[in-house]
């Protein structure tokens, strides 16, 4: 449901509107925006905003492909609560019938999970994509380390060749 | 800038072996041999021997050891194995197109199945996702193999030293690296003959026989063990 | 089939192995002869495709769900060529994060270079000049051309067409000879920078680039002739796996895919950026959404792509190729000789980078596979805090259970290659 504290903040910047909302109430918030004719979800992903807290933010970019118009819908959730609804599924209307959800977020919503840690509730298929199923820790975080390793070559130590035949 | 011609020598076996090309006196002489003739200019005798008869077969015969000829025959006929990672993959089909043809070398016979090809051409960044997978395939590929890293990121972690990639010498042997990001065409061909000359004159450069390594094993579990596939 | 091992002993697999009998597939003959077909007795193979395979474009792995040949399901699997690159772009400073986002998809990296200065210049709210503009459009689009070509190379070899793959190849060349003249490196050019472009276009490069576009339709004519002749390329693509707009749009799929379906969203004429707005080119636009409108419609752009070519070069204004703030870009050098202001920005600039005031900003851009959006987040310093790109493969990769359910396999690989999928772009 929406009340009336769901929209947080509203931004206007480089010529760009963003409504900054309370995360429990997104589903609703982009259902709402697409009766208003913002039905295509470009992107959905993630920000770590470390180290202000709450730290981890989800962004929705939305685009209405009629009037040519973009708005952004950005969330933010902390670390030790990292869960939001997920839109992907279809949710059951409060009048009855359904609510559809959006196919496209199925795997961006993977992905910021897989690299953020957000927790997306309902998600029809949550588990990590880009790194492997049983990696330990969210990489894109901040405080996660970049990693890398000293090169180590297999031992070479002939003269030159000289040009190939 | 002066052409002079010179005359190959006087036509006809049997005459003078003079200021004719260094080609037409051993011609003369080759039948000379053959006929059991003599040898203008030289010791005559009935059948060549000593030295004669060393030139006579180095004239017509390729000797060699049965090694040298395998290897000549492996290193011309390398059979690559179809494994592009990332953008160092386009620059690998940019060899087989018409401009850096490698089919002028005789490797253009790409394999799909590991099993049916000798060398695996690392193009592209590994994954620490993709680095078992990487090594299953070239387990999977019969001896003799060899493997070439083309670029920055299977030689030495490239543009990305992160964690989510790993160098290719982590997890198998390379024969050449080949430095590029991504490598022009012209440079993994130049890789590509290095190989094929360590291949064919000097097996002992590789990391086989110095290290005495005889091949590549997989330890797998034990199946019965009750434990699972 | 019996064992002479004790079951206890057996792994799990070879337990769920040995369970399997003849027999379901004995009461089907049975069913399907009496007439009636009963579904539930069919059994499902999982056939894993990939991640090493030579249909699949990059590290793609399918897990495909099959019965008989018929395609039920799949699941794609990704991050085999997961590099970290967003994550690197944040330990590097605004400039030196280009060449790191470039080789995200590695077939459209002046697209990729682009959306990213796109948003790091609306964040600085610097003005490009118009000749960088047009110079951007002219490489953008040669780089749609070439990432085209080396789809249909690469597509019509999966479908057996092996002959195409060299004569697109061969144009490819061309185009990274161009490349090459204008900016010094086949790929990954670093050619766009944020302000404008790198370096002007040398003497020489106007002629062979009108040597270029003058054959180039001749050559696509070529490539239409051999394809849309052939009988088995024709019966492979026409009325296989359609998909609608509607559905499409469900799945956040753009692009050609899209535009195969037929709907005309371009961003490049709905939202233009980079002078695209002065240029006259029409937007191919299918009918069916099979595969065969897809490959139509990435043909047409490429003649699309070369009329854009041909007035970029026509119009191409004078000026300065790069912003003429110093605090962004790097003096010309002849300055640094001469002036201590820019002498001080060069160093300025080299070694810690130009800081960017806070904010986040999106930035989309139209390129071969789609809406390739970049975001930018900046907290004030050199480095940027946030990159993420929205990549088009990853978003149009979902539609491919959709599109291929009730298909055959040999449809499976037709419709991947149609999808162009490039795997780099996809795992970041």
């Amino acid at each position: 449901m929406i009340g009336e504290h769901t929209v947080g903040d509203t931004v206007f910047f480089r010529g760009h509107g963003t409504l900054e909302i309370d995360p429990a109430t997104i589903v609703p918030v982009l259902h709402r925006l697409r009766d208003r004719g913002y039905s295509f979800l470009a992107s959905v992903h993630g920000v770590d905003y470390y180290p202000h807290e709450p730290r981890l933010g989800v962004h929705y970019e939305l685009l209405d492909m009629g009037r040519v118009d973009r708005v952004t819908v950005k969330l933010r959730v902390p670390t030790d609560a990292p869960e939001v609804d997920s839109v992907t599924p279809d949710r059951a209307a409060p009048g009855g019938g359904v609510l559809a959800g959006w196919p496209t977020a199925n795997h961006q919503e993977r992905e910021v999970y897989d690299m953020f840690g957000v927790v997306f509730r309902d998600h029809p298929d949550l588990r990590r994509i880009l790194m492997p199923e049983d990696y330990e820790g969210h990489p894109q975080r901040r405080d996660f380390p970049i990693g890398g390793e000293p090169v180590a070559f297999t031992y070479n130590d002939t003269p030159s060749l000289g040009p190939p035949r | 800038m002066a052409v002079s011609r010179q005359p190959l020598g006087p036509a006809g076996p049997g005459g003078p072996a003079g200021e004719g090309g260094p080609l037409r006196i051993r011609e003369l002489s080759s039948r000379q041999l053959l006929r059991g003739g003599e040898i203008v200019g030289r010791t005559p005798s009935a059948h060549p021997e000593g030295a004669d008869f060393e030139r006579y077969v180095e004239e017509r015969v390729l000797t060699t050891t049965l090694d040298r000829a395998v290897a000549w025959a492996r290193s011309n006929s390398f059979f690559p194995a179809t494994f592009g990672l990332a953008c160092c993959a386009i620059e690998m089909m940019s060899i087989v197109a018409a401009r850096v043809d490698v089919a002028r070398f005789g490797f253009e016979a790409f394999r799909a199945s590991p099993r049916q090809a000798d060398l695996l051409i690392l193009s592209g960044r590994v994954s620490i996702k993709m680095a078992p997978v990487v090594r299953r395939i070239y387990d999977q590929m019969l001896e003799p193999k060899w493997a070439i890293s083309m670029g920055a990121c299977c030689s030495s972690m490239g543009v990305f030293n992160n964690y989510a990639l790993v160098p290719s010498d982590k997890f198998m042997p390379i024969d050449v690296h080949v430095p590029g990001c991504p490598p022009r065409p012209e440079a993994l061909m130049h890789g590509i003959l290095r190989l094929r000359k360590m291949v064919q004159e000097d097996p002992e450069l590789g990391w086989r026989e110095r290290y005495g390594a005889q091949g590549t094993e997989e330890i797998v579990p034990d199946e019965t063990a009750g434990r699972g596939a | 089939m019996s064992s002479t091992e004790e079951p206890t002993t057996l792994s799990a697999y070879r337990r769920q192995e040995q369970s399997i009998t003849l027999a379901p597939v004995e009461e089907q003959i049975r069913s399907d002869v009496g007439g009636a077909s009963d579904e539930a007795s069919h059994e499902l193979l999982t056939l894993n495709i990939g991640p090493h395979h030579p249909a699949t474009h990059g590290v793609l792995r399918l897990l495909v769900t099959l019965q008989g040949e018929v395609v039920r399901d799949i699941k794609p699997i990704i991050g085999y060529v997961h590099t970290g690159i967003e994550k690197t772009a944040e330990d590097k400073s605004y400039w030196k994060a280009i060449p790191v986002v470039e080789r995200m998809d590695y077939l459209s990296y002046f697209f990729n270079a682009m959306a990213y200065c796109g948003a790091v210049e609306t964040l600085l709210d610097v003005e490009i000049p118009p000749r960088a503009q047009y110079l951007r459009v002219i490489h953008l689009e040669f780089n749609r051309i070439m990432s085209h070509l080396v789809w249909l190379g690469t597509s019509a070899l999966d479908l057996g067409a092996i002959s195409m793959f060299w004569y697109c190849f061969r144009e490819r060349e061309a185009i990274l000879d161009l490349f090459e003249l204008s900016t010094g490196q086949r790929m990954h050019t670093r050619y766009i920078q944020v302000g404008g472009v790198a370096e002007d276009i040398p003497r020489g490069f106007a002629e062979k680039l009108r040597k270029f576009t003058d054959a180039m339709p001749t050559r696509a004519d070529q490539y239409g002739d051999l394809l849309n002749k052939n009988e088995i390329v024709l019966q492979r693509l026409r009325n296989t796996c359609p998909l609608d707009a509607q559905k499409l749009l469900e799945l956040g799929v753009t692009g050609p895919l899209l535009r195969a379906a037929g709907n005309p969203w371009d961003l490049r004429k709905a939202a233009p950026y980079s002078s695209y707005d002065h240029f006259d080119f029409k937007i191919p636009v299918g009918t069916v959404g099979d595969n065969y409108d897809r490959f139509a419609v990435r043909l047409a752009e490429i003649y699309e792509s070369t009329r854009i070519i041909e007035q970029a070069l026509a119009g191409l204004p004078e000026g300065p190729y790069i912003t003429t703030d110093r605090k962004v870009a790097l003096p010309p050098r002849h300055e640094l000789a001469t002036s201590m202001e820019a002498l001080i920005h060069h160093f300025k600039l080299v070694t810690e980078g130009f800081r960017v005031p806070p904010g986040e900003v999106y930035h989309p851009i139209e390129s071969p596979r789609g809406e390739l959006g970049c975001f930018v987040r900046s907290d004030g310093s050199s480095k940027p805090a946030r990159v993420h790109m929205r990549d088009p493969s990853f978003v149009n990769l979902q539609a491919t259970s959709h599109m291929a359910e009730g298909a055959y396999i040999a449809d499976l690989i037709a419709t991947l290659a149609m999808l162009d999928p490039v795997l780099g772009g996809i795992d970041r």
